[in-house]
């Protein structure tokens, strides 16, 4: 029996912060909050939540998932209702939030804002996404669902698809599925690929990956099929966009030769890259990738709060 | 053959000696040396017995921290610090690469949040191979110390 780790007033920034067994031991406490909802747990207790850049399913899962475990909450959904637009700082808004709040969850578009949160708050912050940087909770869910569809996360076979460049998604999941010995497959043209300071950290901790530019190539070998939208927004030339946007796109056809147990992954929202015809097949799994977000973070908020 | 130094001794101060070649205008900048009225000599491209060429640093009237030190082996982790008092070598030391390095590096990363707050920088300093390598506590990108071009100051 692993030891059970104390979480209790910890912040979540990056999903480096986490050991196996922490990122262990919160995957167990969401699936038991999946079997066995708890809506009192949390009575008495209020979550910050601070968007400073919009979020549709991150906000909403994370204040369904306070709500639902019986808290409250309050916050904002944009940076322009706050004081932010006035000129205050990053720090004085978390400093003044967190004397409110039991804990606090927060999206910035700057990269780094929740470690600068850590450093105001004396109550948990968790981390919704900074910039491109960190997005744990995304990471978190990511395994939660892989372990659910495959009944296990040791030794799998993942393919991530798409914008693996600049996808932070992606590079967080690589980065935890080190700690399970998985097969990477990393599918992209050759301008969106991994990055080379990523692909020399899986060497050096001895994970086996390989490089592919089609998904036909790799779809009968793999466990999970990780789409990623291809985004636009950080294309600095158009016409290079417009050369991939259509890339990869995911139809039920392309399904015949996957594994029976293989499931399509995706962090949404999608664009184009999977046909909806997708969905009614056996392989879809991203609207529960999607749901389970709300165990997840529901795992986490009692974890922080001492609670569970 | 003349064996005296191009560069005058000095009375009192710090002597920053084996500096790589190329590095010392960007140690200036680092320790902030142009932006007092101490007296500064600078040495670039000075024959060495063991860097073939090298830079060199005197520095008049101000001895060096241990920690100003160390953030000089961010650029050039083989440099000797000499401290001079009345023409003498009083103390010698090698720079040590510190584990931290706090405030004196501006992040390269745009969107780093220390480049929209008024707040210290703090970087891991990792020796990767043969390649200094930092990482921003808060954005957590890695940097060569290349990339590295402005210091807070």
């Amino acid at each position: 029996m692993p030891k059970k780790i104390n979480f209790q007033g910890k912040s979540l920034v990056s999903i480096t912060d986490l050991s196996k067994l922490d990122i262990i031991q919160v995957l167990k406490i969401a699936d038991e909050l999946k079997k066995e909802p708890q809506p009192h747990l949390l009575d008495g207790y209020v979550m910050g939540s601070c968007f400073f850049e919009p979020s549709t399913r991150t906000r909403l899962s994370f204040e369904t998932a306070m709500q639902r475990l019986g808290g409250r909450v309050i916050g904002f959904a944009e940076a322009g209702t706050t004081s932010g637009k006035k000129g205050e700082t990053l720090y004085d808004t978390i400093k003044m939030v967190s004397g409110y709040t039991d804990v606090v969850v927060m999206r910035h578009p700057l990269e780094g804002a929740a470690r600068r949160a850590t450093e105001a708050s004396d109550k948990p912050i968790l981390n919704g996404g900074d910039g491109a940087n960190q997005h744990p909770t995304q990471t978190l869910l990511d395994l939660f669902t892989i372990k659910e569809c495959q009944k296990k996360l040791q030794g799998i076979t993942v393919a991530m698809v798409g914008d693996l460049k600049y996808g932070r998604t992606v590079h967080s999941l690589a980065e935890a599925l080190r700690h399970f010995g998985a097969r990477l497959y990393f599918v992209a043209p050759e301008s969106l690929q991994m990055p080379n300071s990523i692909c020399e950290e899986l060497k050096t901790q001895g994970i086996k990956f390989s490089l592919h530019e089609n998904i036909d190539s790799i779809i009968n070998k793999v466990d999970i099929l990780y789409m990623t939208r291809i985004q636009a927004e950080r294309f600095p030339d158009k016409m290079e966009y417009e050369k991939v946007k259509n890339i990869y796109v995911l139809t039920p056809r392309m399904l015949d030769k996957a594994k029976p147990n293989m499931r399509v992954m995706h962090p949404l929202p999608r664009v184009n890259e999977i046909e909806t015809g997708v969905d009614n097949t056996p392989h879809a799994y991203y609207f529960e990738q999607a749901k389970n977000g709300l165990y997840v973070r529901q795992a986490l908020l009692g974890l922080v709060l001492g609670k569970l | 053959m003349d064996k005296t130094l191009l560069v005058s001794a000095i009375k009192k101060g710090t002597v920053i000696d084996h500096i790589v070649k190329g590095q010392a205008i960007k140690i200036i900048k680092l320790l902030n040396l142009a932006s007092h009225d101490k007296r500064v000599t600078l040495g670039l491209n000075l024959p060495s017995k063991t860097q073939h060429h090298k830079d060199l640093i005197k520095v008049e009237g101000r001895e060096l921290t241990p920690a100003e030190a160390n953030s000089v082996a961010i650029l050039t982790p083989q440099a000797t610090i000499n401290i001079i008092d009345d023409y003498r070598v009083v103390k010698k030391f090698t720079c040590k690469l510190p584990e931290k390095i706090k405030h004196i590096i501006v992040c390269p990363n745009p969107q780093c949040i220390t480049n929209h707050e008024e707040m210290d920088t703090n970087f891991q300093v990792n020796q990767e191979k043969k390649q200094v390598k930092l990482q921003c506590h808060y954005c957590e990108k890695k940097f060569n110390q290349d990339e590295i071009t402005s210091y807070n100051t």
